[in-house]
């Protein structure tokens, strides 16, 4: 069911071009809260919140593929966990640049010594390790074994820098530290209508992406 | 030639995407709406081409796969 094509391509890839495509147009069009400070760039919840939401529902996806590796012992969970993670840190750089922009128009600086800020760079570093890890081992059952083990690791890491200890603190990251995240106050019907068709619309984008990478790979070993 | 069959399925399908688009752009209609709204359309409009863009190359990746799986 999966792989049923619609003019060549699986139709979940034409499902991910319709809801980014939608939540890109919808996201400009639609009539958004009028707040202070945040202006026109509360729009940018269509975009940069819901991409980070895509990258770490990946990173689940990756996590949960880990654990079947782990069970099964088969080299496709490997590769398939292991190029999700590569394709969540590209969508994690993305997600940094794009919160670094917002920052400074919000918060007035690029970077902030942010609690929600630095967790996700350390959570990024920590999996960044895992690709080091990975591709420091040569043989095969040996290199997935470690890399699945460490990546539970690094999932628990990455959760608590970005979801736990941020909101132990003060921060200036709506959703952290005593400060109200969008759903509460802000995030009003009109806006869940494009944003979590764009949650969805990202993920499958990334998760195509993911597919991309597993095949080039699986040509790569069976040469 | 069975090739070409599937590119020209997918000109079409694009052209389908866009026809909202051009029709727009032959009616008189185009100044009026490229320019209200503090010309928010114009921004939409180059959003769109460069998310096309990608994904027709996206498309086109996903495609030369496919062929050098098929070979196999």
């Amino acid at each position: 069911m999966v792989n049923t094509k619609i003019i060549g391509l699986q139709w979940w890839k034409w499902l991910s071009i319709v809801l980014v495509s939608y939540a890109l147009v919808a996201g400009m069009l639609i009539d958004v809260p009028e707040l202070p400070i945040l202006n026109e760039s509360i729009r940018n919840l269509f975009y940069h919140v819901t991409q980070w939401f895509g990258m770490m529902i990946i990173l689940t996806a990756s996590l949960v593929y880990s654990v079947i590796h782990l069970m099964k012992g088969d080299m496709r969970s490997d590769r398939i966990a292991a190029e999700s993670i590569n394709v969540a840190l590209f969508m994690g750089v993305l997600g940094i640049l794009t919160g670094s922009l917002w920052a400074k128009f919000t918060w007035g600086a690029w970077w902030t010594n942010d609690p929600k800020l630095n967790g996700v760079a350390m959570g990024m570093l920590v999996y960044l390790a895992y690709v080091v890890l990975r591709g420091s081992m040569d043989e095969e059952q040996k290199r997935a074994r470690v890399a699945a083990v460490y990546n539970i690791f690094a999932y628990v890491m990455f959760m608590v820098f970005i979801m736990v200890l941020p909101r132990l603190t003060d921060s200036l990251h709506p959703g952290n530290g005593g400060n109200p995240g969008f759903g509460g106050y802000d995030l009003n019907d009109n806006m869940k209508l494009v944003f979590y068709p764009a949650i969805i619309g990202w993920t499958l984008l990334g998760v195509w992406l993911v597919n991309i990478r597993v095949r080039l790979v699986n040509l790569k070993e069976e040469r | 030639m069975k090739m070409e069959n599937g590119k020209l399925k997918t000109m079409w399908a694009l052209m389908a995407l866009l026809l909202p688009t051009s029709v727009l752009a032959q009616g008189v209609d185009m100044a009026e709406t490229m320019r209200s709204e503090g010309k928010i359309y114009v921004v939409v409009g180059v959003i769109a081409i460069i998310f096309i863009g990608l994904v027709v190359y996206l498309i086109s990746l996903d495609r030369r796969i496919s062929k050098m799986e098929n070979r196999k």
